[in-house]
């Protein structure tokens, strides 16, 4: 008869050593390395602004591949049926085209598949991405809001720092007279009590109830709010590309923003001919084609702002992408309109996305914006994902003008 | 929770082997090791070897049946069983007595399969398998850690040679008669009695094509006669090579082999008298694993249904030569008949639009063209066979390919890119003869990247 062995299970084999710890981690570093290379694509799909940065996103992965010699899909092949299997009857779906290989038989041919990725990775890789100057992304990724309290008003609770020691003697002087123990002496300079002398006089400590604390209120002033308004061509022409581009550029300037404001409130207008304020998700998807009217989106800032944003009470920050396109009719009533977005805004921009040195053939609102002389007005041209930053930085640089004016 | 313990087990496969010594099945001493699922998604990741060089797509591998698991899209195998002398399997601690009593019969099938059929035989040493393993990960361990050579450049290797793994030729059923090595002629000396005097000899060199016959073992003619890799690179390749060659009889017999695993576990299960509850549930287990799988095939219930109809029609004894003498292609060929192929509703299907329609099914006129094409699809057929025709192609050392073309169309991506890793590997211009939508078409793939033009 033939011999066997039993070997029990032991958990603690299984804990000792994790072996294929070592190849997930290198499989991990690839697939980084995959979504460096699509990181536009990513930018372009997810909603990174105004998320939370533990928030854990899926994304679709094509990075990491393994390729061999495999046959393509223009064969068939051989199955078995339930029975009355007919010629001519439909037994499945073609993979689509030549992407993904057909393996007969056991394994899936699909070597896709989504990963995990915490949006704060997925910045690090856009920050890496866009080249941004290290000092400046610790800045943007360290949100340090400026925070202001006063004290208002006491309380019987609270840490030891905020111990008001003077109404904390006064309360134990006070319970003292109540229990008729003799008046403590005001003398400052009163000797020490020697040692025979303590056990003759009684002590009197202090107590919880004597403690009081000094409370104290978060303040909130009037310019810790902010309002970050993101205006956005949606018609047809918007491609990813410029997508990831305009979506990139209103990312950083909300981490701007965030780092001067104790509260941010992000809208999101789009518009084609018409506008809508919308969700950042529907705000990156593609409108329908037709024509633009920029006034249209402009107008509607105005609207909210009037409504909900009070530039009394409010930072207003409003600044809009685009490709360029404007009905010709339009041009003077944007202008009328960003002149009064000028007005009320601390800044108001104005970014062109133009990949590809398409600016050369296609119209631009810049030459119009030109008329516009105002202090807090600001455009750019982005041609590509390497102006993003200086176009940033130039951005913020005419902030700081307009600030010091 | 599990309703029961090891002593259960080690009594219950006492009764298994004394059914297995009864029957006739003649096994390596077999070793079983229970182990949970994180265990058994580990061992998966390295096909269940013990031991096994590093390499990321093995955490791909992991990363990737794990989510399965948890998404609950696939279960874990019943088993884990690896060809090796003693043979060694894995039985998953949360699984129910039944299926570990069905497991262990299972197993018995495979190990005795191991054991016999030819292809394992001739192409591994069972006896050896995880001293191998073992040996291959300690030198392949060796090179990372060398300063000179280190991880990244073992990587490369190992991506380009993974590629080119499975282009090996398949086992071979009767010892190849290998032709006498032909003499090189020697080049013609043109006689000159003033050679003293006279210039250096002009040679005429012999118009001889390398290698003399074609081969179809990529990796391993590349180890051989490319001309300036260093040992720890023809080493990595020569690993690749010994481990797709462990693995190749697995996929040439993989309807035989569950096929008779199958059987066997049903023979001895049905031979024991088994408490009720676990005869439930062996019928049950049982059909879930044999059962037909409508629109593609199950290797466990094609392989099932035909090692019954042999031992039914040619008698129990004839099954043992068979396991011993075929693979899945001779398999079918031999003992799929057109009754059988109608009992199983076998079909033939075609890519028509974005749909795939059934173009032949097994009736009087069609069944030998429907096996014709089920056993091209099996086997060593579910790899397409490349040859190296020349490895002095323009007198340049660029490598030349062929493809035997059976009317499957290479997959164009994925041809490009392992070019590429061939490339990187051979290090010169490599090209490959194909059929593209029926014309001779040849890839190629040089420094300057990918290349496809028709052949005219």
């Amino acid at each position: 008869m033939v011999e066997s062995i039993f070997r029990p299970f032991a958990s603690s084999d299984a804990l000792k050593s994790d072996r294929t710890a070592r190849d997930r981690l290198r499989h991990r570093q690839k697939l980084k390395a995959a979504i460096r290379e699509n990181i536009a694509d990513i930018i372009a799909e997810e909603s990174i602004i105004g998320r939370d940065r533990d928030k854990v996103i899926k994304i679709p992965i094509r990075g990491v591949k393994e390729y061999r010699f495999v046959f393509g899909d223009n064969h068939g092949g051989v199955g078995g049926g339930a029975g009355d299997t007919q010629p001519g009857q439909v037994v499945g779906e073609r993979k689509s085209g030549q992407s993904e290989p057909g393996r007969a038989g056991d394994e899936p041919g699909l070597d896709y598949y989504e990963t995990d990725v915490t949006l704060e990775e997925l910045i690090d890789v856009m920050f890496e991405d866009l080249e941004l100057p290290d000092l400046e992304r610790r800045i943007l990724k360290d949100v340090i809001a400026e925070r202001t309290v006063k004290r208002r008003g006491y309380r019987r609770a609270g840490v030891r720092v905020h111990l008001d020691r003077k109404r904390t003697a006064k309360a134990r002087v006070r319970r003292m007279k109540s229990r008729g123990i003799g008046e403590p002496s005001l003398e400052p300079h009163e000797p020490l009590p020697d040692a025979e002398d303590a056990s003759e006089k009684p002590r009197f400590p202090f107590i919880n109830d004597d403690l009081t604390y000094k409370k104290l209120v978060e303040d909130t002033k009037p310019e810790s709010n902010a309002v970050v308004i993101c205006i956005m061509d949606t018609s047809g022409s918007m491609d990813s590309l410029k997508k990831y581009l305009a979506r990139s550029f209103f990312f950083l300037l909300y981490q701007f923003i965030r780092t001067r404001y104790e509260r941010v409130e992000l809208v999101f207008i789009a518009h084609h001919s018409q506008a809508q304020e919308v969700s950042e998700e529907n705000f990156f998807y593609k409108g329908e084609s037709g024509g633009t009217m920029i006034s249209s989106g402009y107008n509607k800032a105005l609207e909210i702002i009037n409504d909900r944003f009070h530039p009394a009470h409010w930072n207003v920050y409003a600044f809009h992408c685009s490709d360029g396109d404007n009905f010709e009719s339009d041009n003077q009533a944007t202008l009328r309109a960003a002149e009064e977005l000028c007005d009320l805004c601390n800044l108001f921009g104005y970014g062109e996305i133009k990949p590809m040195g398409s600016h050369f053939y296609e119209s631009s609102m810049l030459e119009l914006f030109q008329k516009l002389e105002r202090p807090n007005y600001q455009s750019v041209l982005i041609e590509g994902k390497a102006d993003i930053w200086p176009s940033f930085r130039a951005f913020l640089s005419s902030e700081r003008r307009a600030n010091a004016e | 929770m599990t309703n029961w313990t090891v002593a259960d087990l080690e009594d219950w496969d006492a009764r298994i082997r004394e059914r297995v010594g009864a029957f006739g099945l003649d096994c390596f001493r077999q070793e079983f090791e229970l182990c949970d699922y994180q265990a058994m998604l580990g061992y998966m990741a390295y096909h269940g070897m013990p031991s096994h060089y590093p390499h990321w797509s093995y955490g791909k591998a992991y990363e990737k049946t794990r989510t399965l698991y948890d998404y609950g899209v696939t279960g874990l195998p019943y088993e884990l069983v690896i060809n090796s002398d003693p043979c060694l399997a894995y039985l998953m601690t949360d699984n129910s007595l039944c299926l570990q009593i069905l497991t262990i019969a299972h197993v018995y099938g495979h190990n005795d399969f191991f054991k016999n059929n030819f292809t394992f035989a001739s192409a591994t040493n069972a006896g050896e398998t995880i001293g191998s393993f073992k040996a291959r990960a300690d030198r392949v361990r060796r090179y990372i850690e060398d300063p000179s050579i280190g991880d990244e450049r073992v990587e490369q290797v190992f991506d380009a040679a993974h590629a080119l793994a499975f282009c090996i030729s398949t086992a071979d059923a009767v010892a190849k008669h290998i032709a006498p090595r032909r003499e090189r002629p020697e080049p013609a000396v043109v006689a000159d009695p003033f050679a003293d005097l006279h210039k250096p000899l002009e040679i005429e060199e012999p118009q001889e094509s390398f290698p003399e016959e074609p081969t179809a073992d990529i990796l391993a003619f590349i180890r051989d006669h490319h001309p300036q890799m260093e040992v720890w690179e023809r080493d990595l390749l020569d690993i690749v090579d010994a481990e797709a060659r462990y693995f190749l009889p697995q996929i040439e017999t993989k309807i035989m082999n569950e096929g008779w695993a199958s059987y066997w576990h049903h023979r001895i299960l049905e031979s024991l008298p088994l408490p009720h509850d676990v005869q439930l549930e062996f019928m049950v287990r049982h059909n879930q694993v044999v059962c037909p799988h409508p629109g593609s095939l199950n290797p466990y219930h094609l392989g099932f249904v035909l090692w019954h109809k042999i031992a039914e029609r040619h008698g129990e004894d004839a099954i043992w030569a068979v396991r011993e003498t075929d693979r899945d292609a001779s398999f079918l060929r031999r003992f799929l008949d057109a009754e059988t192929m109608r009992e199983l509703d076998l079909f033939s299907y075609e890519p028509r639009g974005d749909k795939l329609v059934v173009s032949e099914v097994s009736d009087e006129d069609h069944w030998e063209d429907v096996k014709r094409k089920l056993i091209a699809q099996v086997g060593g057929g579910t790899n397409p066979v490349i040859r190296i025709t020349d490895a002095d192609f323009n007198r340049r050392r660029e490598l030349y390919l062929c493809h035997d073309h059976d009317g499957r169309d290479l997959h164009l991506g994925y041809a490009e890119r392992t070019l590429q890793h061939l490339h990187a590997l051979w290090g010169r211009r490599v090209l490959l003869e194909t059929r593209v939508n029926g014309k001779v078409t040849r890839l190629a793939y040089d420094e300057d990247g990918f290349d496809a033009r028709l052949v005219v």
